[in-house]
């Protein structure tokens, strides 16, 4: 046995923390129950390090979504604490002797246990069309075009969006009525719209009564948004612009 | 494929700070509309109604008082988050943005009392 | 996702409108008029006086109207979130909306 393998068995053997886990197991849980796992307390740990080691050592039928651990995929949220927040980005550190609380992403229908159904998402994010649309070009796409650095700015914050959903779970609006349209579909339309790139009009698929004037502006999305992306202000920019293109129908954003 | 839907939850704006100041944020529309219908009041009788010296009265006013001004700093705050300002390239900090709201409120009411109370 | 026309972004603005009106306006009205005349604290202004010029009185109407707009769309979507009534949208739409134009009408008729 190596010896920082030694240090962790001494470590877990002296201190522990208790995770409150959600099960939802559909073929026999109702509703879902919270089951409750003693883990090693470690500083460096993260809460999904915790389940992790739940899945690894203590119960293998725990399910739950995870891939990079350092904040880029964007699958590992879930409530903590009653907080939307990235389990590989929040540590053991924050809860001080616990317990933690675990729970599925608020607003999605559960799958099983941590894993929630994010098909309604895809949905949206496919209406706001998210990718350049060039008139007028044929494919292959050849041609380059450069941006200045002031261009890039004008949109890099909210290319920042990882897709990872804590917005939606944060926003009362969404929990409350999933027909509306959410803050990242609605940031990531606004990562196009201010893309000097880009030749599209996503007026008449964001100027809708489930889309931003959906929005009662919270600003819990921006406070959740582990990317700094800032939907609350997407949103709010493009009330803006539509309000102005509904007076002045010519002119355009 | 069976999926559990959670329940709705009524009591949502209790459950972080951000949402209880969002609804007394929105909730101070109520002032609003009364501070309206009470200064309508106060135009139909060329002044202050009879029962506005009522210690009751004044309590009310004064919690429309709070709550108006409650809102404009609440409101005026997010003001930097609809317009983004760009002055030559640089982008406007919000807090400039919030501050000269501020200042501009605080100087609108100065003028008011002023006119109000010139002739008095 | 429904496309149709939306009468939101016109109400939007009323309502954004509104809502600086009332921020600038209304804190010191309601202090002066609603607190320390009536508490005694400064002495009673003329207010037929105040209001003689058509400038002024226009004004009042604009600016009672437009703060009516904004807490009309701020009650509105707030009785839906916390009430879960949403499915009388339009009622509410109109009950709200509709208070407000009759307010800035009865501002019109007591000042003209």
């Amino acid at each position: 046995m190596t010896d920082t393998a030694e240090t962790i068995r001494q470590q877990a053997a002296a201190r522990t923390i208790r995770l409150e886990v959600a099960r939802y197991r559909p073929e026999q849980d109702g509703e879902p129950v919270f089951q409750s796992y003693d883990v090693p307390l470690m500083d460096d740990w993260a809460v999904l390090d915790g389940l992790n080691y739940v899945k690894d050592r203590l119960d293998g039928t725990l399910s739950f979504r995870w891939s990079c651990r350092m904040g880029i995929c964007g699958s590992c949220g879930m409530n903590v604490n009653g907080e939307p927040r990235l389990t590989c980005g929040t540590f053991f550190t924050e809860y001080g002797d616990g317990p933690i609380r675990i729970e599925p992403l608020k607003g999605f229908p559960v799958i099983r246990d941590l894993v929630v159904d994010i098909d309604d998402f895809l949905v949206k994010l496919q209406h706001v069309q998210p990718w350049l649309i060039r008139e007028g070009e044929e494919l292959p796409l050849t041609a380059e075009y450069a941006q200045t650095p002031e261009q890039l700015e004008a949109y890099k914050q909210y290319s920042m969006c990882i897709n990872c959903l804590l917005c939606y779970s944060a926003c009362p609006v969404y929990v409350l009525d999933p027909d509306f349209l959410g803050p990242a579909a609605i940031a990531l339309a606004q990562r196009y719209n201010l893309d000097s790139r880009d030749q599209g009009d996503r007026f008449d698929l964001l100027n809708l009564d489930e889309a931003v004037w959906g929005c009662t502006f919270v600003g819990e999305c921006t406070r959740a948004c582990p990317k700094h992306v800032d939907p609350a202000e997407a949103i709010q920019r493009y009330k803006l612009t539509a309000a102005i293109r509904s007076i002045l129908p010519w002119s355009r954003r | 494929m069976t999926t559990y839907h959670a329940k709705r939850d009524h009591l949502w704006f209790l459950r972080n700070r951000t949402y209880t100041v969002f609804v007394a944020r929105e909730l101070t529309s109520v002032f609003v509309a009364w501070t309206i219908v009470y200064l309508m009041l106060v135009i139909d009788a060329g002044g202050p109604p009879s029962f506005a010296g009522e210690p009751w009265m004044i309590a009310i006013n004064v919690v429309a008082f709070a709550a108006t001004a409650f809102h404009a700093i609440t409101f005026l705050n997010l003001a930097p988050k609809a317009t983004v300002v760009r002055l030559d390239g640089w982008r406007v900090p919000a807090f400039m943005i919030q501050g000269g709201n501020h200042s501009a409120w605080l100087v609108v009411s100065g003028i008011v009392a002023f006119l109000v109370l010139k002739g008095v | 996702m429904r496309r149709k026309r939306t009468a939101e972004p016109y109400l939007w603005l009323l309502f954004s409108g509104g809502g600086v009106a009332a921020a600038f306006f209304l804190p010191v009205l309601i202090l002066l008029f609603g607190v320390l005349v009536p508490a005694g604290v400064v002495g009673r202004p003329d207010v037929a006086a105040l209001t003689e010029n058509v400038v002024v009185r226009l004004a009042i109407v604009v600016i009672f109207t437009l703060c009516l707009f904004h807490a009309a769309h701020r009650i509105r979507f707030t009785s839906e979130e916390l009430l879960n009534i949403g499915r009388i949208d339009l009622l509410l739409a109109v009950v709200c909306y509709g208070g407000a134009l009759a307010g800035g009408v009865v501002t019109a008729v007591l000042l003209f």
